[in-house]
């Protein structure tokens, strides 16, 4: 079920297919070379900090590609669900002990369609249970439709410091297709405020590979988005996923599937367009400039520890309130009526809780790792695998070895990361390098067995 | 004469004998059916007043399982415990009433049922909406569903996850449902319950703990099964105070009284004597009468938004009651529920009678069975080898058989059916043939009527989805047939210590004549198949004729296929927070490198051409 991922982002990333007829030996395309690591990031040393995504999963009306954790109501309590999240945020908090938010990130859903008043009991309840800096960011995501200046401008007043918009297309016709309530004008004014408001700070996300959508359209596209964007722009990919409205008209053969080698080119023209001027490519789907990467979403791909709030919300931390030392996986009930009875009657509404094993640790390090330019340092690898160092791991014969020689892996002092090449192709290469992995472990057994270490049983550790 | 259709029949699509349990073309399936009786015992008697059941105490629910897995049962025991049928050992499958249902074990055709049931001081009216089980009939299934909030998964104990199981699943994932997983025939003695909860959470992500573990059968934690149902599904969100917005779900045709249509009110109140109109067909209808299924009619004042019932209106064709329709009032039209298309033939065959004196008897059979199914559709043809006859849309193998099966058993009619064909698509780039078409894309339901390839730039080929749950002993042969079939794997999972399911997107025409019984016979017999329609595909396609006596028949006459290669696509994905689905893709795809290892590389399909030649032989 969807959780962490906003309406305003709904689209699977992407680095598509691997490019045609180009490979490993082909000249590398222009760009800040990959290669030499960019500065790592430095981590926090106290290890009880966490990201925390809270989840606003209600829109006015359901776009044709979401498939997200997102419910259309008629007549919304929103003080029960205020109420709630807050209630909810404080005993994770309490749970997991952390002593600062590093960031806060409020997610749907169309987050914008919620109060001011919302947002800000949800920070304040944050600030209340655990140390918020008045430095860490707070990312909102915004739909045009329900983006005007005066409401930005009562998501900052209640704390709100970075925003991200979800503007998808620049046309009005596919912004008809994608289902989605405003026009391309009305997406323009909604960055327009929100730059006014949040200058350096405001996010765009765009996709691409719509059905129908020729390499010239995505071209005028990205132009006019560039013409129109601040420091930072998301890049995703549509994918038609299973049970939407899109979907099942690209099924039914009422629009063309867009083909694979096509969605390869879109991509690689947008990254080398936006390169070209001025983005750093730090991740799969994401690019800023000045500097103005997202601490939020680097926490993911990072493997930080982040709690998840609200319904169907996910989580990866550790529960020291209870004594814990091990990294959990968590979900929150994804059907916002239940969420909230459970959230009443024991102060969260956590669906499942699994522990995760070391190898299950490091399969996520590895994957969302490698989505970043700065790869997998060694320092943050110790500190999911103190035994089994990178080069222990992926130095020896095998597969991570035959991809470096392909021009995709570069292993070396900076830690595990992509070259240019490999970034666009890195699904291809992460079943090798997992497998890999699983071996190193000595986990490859048959059948695996990541299931093994789940408990689901439901904690009661409520008021 | 049976004999002689038997024969014919090696043309169509070579089905498990009809026995219960022989596997997954074998299980519920649903045909509009000319259901001969119905039980009229509640009429007369006063009618109910239904406005004391407000939505809040209203859970709209179906029952999903594969083939044998206790659906019924678990229906039968519902009925009994909320009285609406009385208990006695002569409760078996009530909801299942044709011969045919009865023998193979499957529900042809689908029945809904309200249940009362008072739980902790409130009473609640439960409605159990049927679906028919087969993927076949997947948009029946998907409209069906569309009138619940929720549903019940029956999984055996014994058997686990079966492939129409994992298709049932996200027809209800996909509409939003809440899921009940439910375990059943804990009493067997090979029962598993553990191995199939973790199977339960490995695939549809449903921890283990929300499992109930049954015995239908028996009764054992039948009552449990009503209170998650209760609790677990919320109720229907719509009002009586809106407009009348029903959904038609089902309909079935009654020689005295016409058309009767299973309901579901999405907002509003209906009532004898309002006029109502549909939004397909734009016809106006006055209300004759109104009511509950429990199962058998029983008239009631009105019927309210939430709830579910049938309708009988003066229609007189079940044309006039499609699944999927909308009915409004006069003059207060509403937007019509989203989803709603004509049902779409997917398989094609000829259908001749075996003496040609017999034309006339076959005709009158076929009107009548098809009088309530509107998803066959009916073409005349004639040949000069078999005569007059004519070429039947079914929406899929299962329906085709039950079709034939109930014409034989029904109607005492054995005909010869010609080899079953699907419907390509052909792009045209001859003027000539554009002009007179009068549109530039055609679709080529007998392959007699085959455009040549000079007038054409481009065929297109009907998809499925396949998924095969197997014993991990026959992946390597099963691969290799999927293979044989044009077949390109999308997905490869354990969901247990020795049990693999494999997704494969399949031309349909490769798996319409003998794919089930090659699957079956590699497997001996412990392989389970479903599928779900895909689209259309580019194809590089040639006519073959087949001669007999030297002669082409071109009844007989198949599309096959030139080989051709598939690009590989990958896309990666990025979900913020919730990384699990991601993880997992990714695991399947390290889990597939080390299965191939294993299997060593599989060879390239064989010549389709000697395939074709070697089956004629075979058999």
């Amino acid at each position: 079920m969807a959780a962490a991922r906003g309406c305003t982002r709904k689209l699977a990333a992407l680095a598509a297919a691997l490019p045609g007829g180009g490979g490993p030996g082909r000249a590398l395309a222009p760009g800040p070379a990959v290669e030499p690591a960019p500065e790592p990031v430095q981590q926090a040393a106290a290890p009880a900090t966490a990201a925390l995504y809270v989840h606003w999963p209600y829109c006015r009306k359901r776009c044709s590609y979401c498939n997200f954790n997102t419910y259309v109501v008629r007549a919304l309590d929103e003080a029960a669900v205020r109420a709630c999240l807050v209630r909810e945020a404080q005993t994770l908090l309490r749970l997991s002990q952390v002593h600062s938010v590093t960031s806060v990130f409020f997610g749907g859903g169309t987050p914008s369609l919620a109060s001011p008043g919302t947002v800000a009991a949800v920070l304040e309840a944050v600030a209340g249970a655990a140390h918020l800096p008045a430095a860490a960011e707070v990312t909102l995501e915004a739909n045009p439709s329900s983006a005007s200046a005066s409401r930005l401008a009562g998501f900052r007043a209640a704390g709100v410091n970075r925003l991200s918009i979800g503007v998808q297309s620049l046309d009005d016709a596919e912004l008809r297709m994608l289902g989605r309530e405003h026009t391309a004008a009305e997406a323009r004014q909604a960055v327009e405020a929100a730059r006014g408001l949040f200058p350096g700070r405001t996010s765009m996300d765009l996709l691409f590979g719509l059905p129908g959508q020729s390499r010239d359209a995505w071209g005028q596209r990205l132009e006019a988005a560039l013409g129109l964007c601040d420091d930072h722009i998301s890049l995703y990919q549509l994918t038609l996923e299973r049970g939407t409205a899109l979907a099942a008209q690209v099924r039914g053969g009422a629009l063309p599937a867009p083909p694979q080698d096509l969605l390869a080119d879109m991509y690689e023209t947008a990254r080398n367009v936006l390169v070209a001027t001025g983005f750093r490519h730090y991740e799969v789907s994401n690019f800023a400039r000045k500097g103005a990467l997202s601490t939020h979403n680097l926490s993911y791909w990072r493997a930080d520890e982040y709690i998840g709030v609200g319904p169907g919300a996910h989580g990866r931390f550790v529960l020291r309130g209870e004594g814990g030392c091990s990294r959990e996986a968590r979900v929150q009930t994804p059907e916002p009526v239940t969420w909230m009875r459970e959230v009443q009657s024991q102060g969260h509404g956590t669906r499942s809780r699994a522990v995760l094993n070391p190898l299950q640790q490091l399969e996520e390090l590895l994957s969302l790792g490698l989505r970043t330019d700065e790869g997998i340092t060694h320092e943050r690898w110790g500190h999911f695998s103190p035994q089994l160092s990178l080069q222990d791991v992926f130095g020896e014969p095998g597969e991570a070895r035959a991809l470096q020689q392909s021009g995709w892996l570069v292993l070396d002092s900076g830690g595990l990361r992509c070259t240019w090449a490999g970034l666009a192709v890195l699904d291809s290469l992460l079943p090798d390098l997992l497998w890999q992995l699983q071996r190193a472990l000595g986990a490859a057994r048959c059948p695996p067995s990541d299931q093994e270490s789940r408990d689901t049983v439901r904690d009661h550790e409520g008021q | 004469m049976a004999l002689a259709g038997r024969a014919a029949l090696r043309w169509g699509p070579r089905l498990p004998s009809p026995c219960p349990a022989a596997g997954p073309l074998c299980r519920p399936a649903w045909l509009p059916a000319a259901r001969c009786e119905r039980h009229y015992s509640s009429r007369g008697q006063g009618k109910l007043d239904m406005s004391t059941y407000p939505v809040e105490s209203i859970r709209n629910f179906s029952i999903i399982a594969h083939v044998d897995h206790g659906k019924s049962t678990l229906a039968d025991r519902l009925l009994e415990i909320t009285g609406t049928i009385s208990k006695t050992d002569r409760n078996k499958q009530v909801l299942d009433k044709l011969q045919v249902e009865r023998e193979r074990g499957i529900t042809v055709k689908a029945q809904s049922a309200s249940l009362f049931y008072n739980h902790e001081g409130i009473n609640y009216l439960l409605n159990l909406i049927d679906t028919p089980g087969h993927v076949d009939f997947s948009y029946e299934v998907s409209r069906s569903l569309s009138a619940c909030q929720g549903v019940i998964l029956v999984v055996d104990a014994n058997e686990g996850i079966q492939a129409q199981t994992v298709a049932n699943f996200y027809l209800a994932f996909e509409a939003q449902l809440s899921i009940i997983p439910v375990i059943n025939k804990i009493d067997l003695k090979n029962a598993d319950p553990e191995r199939v909860e973790k199977q339960i959470e490995k695939l549809f992500d449903i921890p283990r703990d929300e499992c109930i573990r049954i015995s239908a059968k028996q009764g054992t934690n039948v009552e449990k099964v009503l209170q998650k149902v209760i609790e677990k599904i919320p109720p229907p969100q719509c009002n009586t105070a809106d407009p009348l917005k029903a959904l038609v779900f089902d309909s079935t045709f009654d020689h005295y009284r016409g058309v009767i249509a299973n309901i579901a009110l999405f907002g509003g109140e209906i009532a004898k004597g309002q006029k109502i109109v549909s939004a397909h067909t734009k016809k106006r209808y006055e209300v004759n009468e109104v009511g509950i299924l429990t199962p058998n009619e029983q008239p009631t004042h009105k019927l309210y938004a939430g709830q579910v019932g049938y309708l009988i209106a003066g229609m007189k064709e079940v044309t006039e009651a499609q699944i999927g329709d909308t009915l409004f009032l006069y003059k207060q039209p509403v937007e019509p529920l989203p989803g709603f298309k004509s049902a779409k033939p997917m398989v094609f065959a000829g259908m001749y009678p075996i003496d040609q004196t017999e034309y006339n008897n076959l005709k009158s059979a076929l009107e009548r069975l098809t009088l309530n199914d509107s998803s066959v559709t009916v073409h005349r043809d004639s040949s000069l080898a078999l005569g007059a006859g004519w070429r039947l849309g079914f929406l899929g193998l299962l329906h085709m058989e039950v079709f034939n099966q109930r014409l034989e058993q029904e109607y005492n009619m054995s005909v010869i059916l010609t080899a079953p064909t699907v419907p390509y698509k052909a792009v045209l780039s001859s003027a000539k043939l554009i002009k007179e078409y009068g549109k530039d894309e055609i679709t080529i339901i007998n392959p007699a009527q085959f455009p040549d390839k000079l007038s054409v730039s481009e065929y297109l080929e009907p998809t499925v989805l396949g998924t095969i749950v197997t014993p991990h002993e026959y992946i390597g042969k099963i691969i290799t047939l999927c293979q044989d079939r044009r077949a390109v794997q999308k997905d490869m999972l354990y969901i247990d210590e020795n049990r693999v399911m494999l997704k494969y997107l399949f031309p349909l025409n490769e798996i319409v004549v003998d794919f089930y019984d090659a699957l079956k016979s590699l497997s001996s017999g412990y392989a389970s198949f479903d599928y779900e329609d895909a689209g259309y595909q580019s194809a590089d396609l040639i006519k073959m004729d087949i001669l007999v006596n030297g002669n082409p028949v071109e009844e007989l006459a198949t599309v096959i296929h030139k080989l051709k290669a598939y690009r590989k696509n990958v896309v990666a994905k990025c979900y913020g927070g919730d990384i699990t689905r991601r993880m997992k893709l990714l695991k399947r795809q390290a889990e597939g490198k080390r299965l191939m290892r294993k299997i060593g590389n599989v060879e390239v399909p064989r010549d389709a051409f000697i395939r074709v030649l070697k089956k004629e032989t075979d058999k």
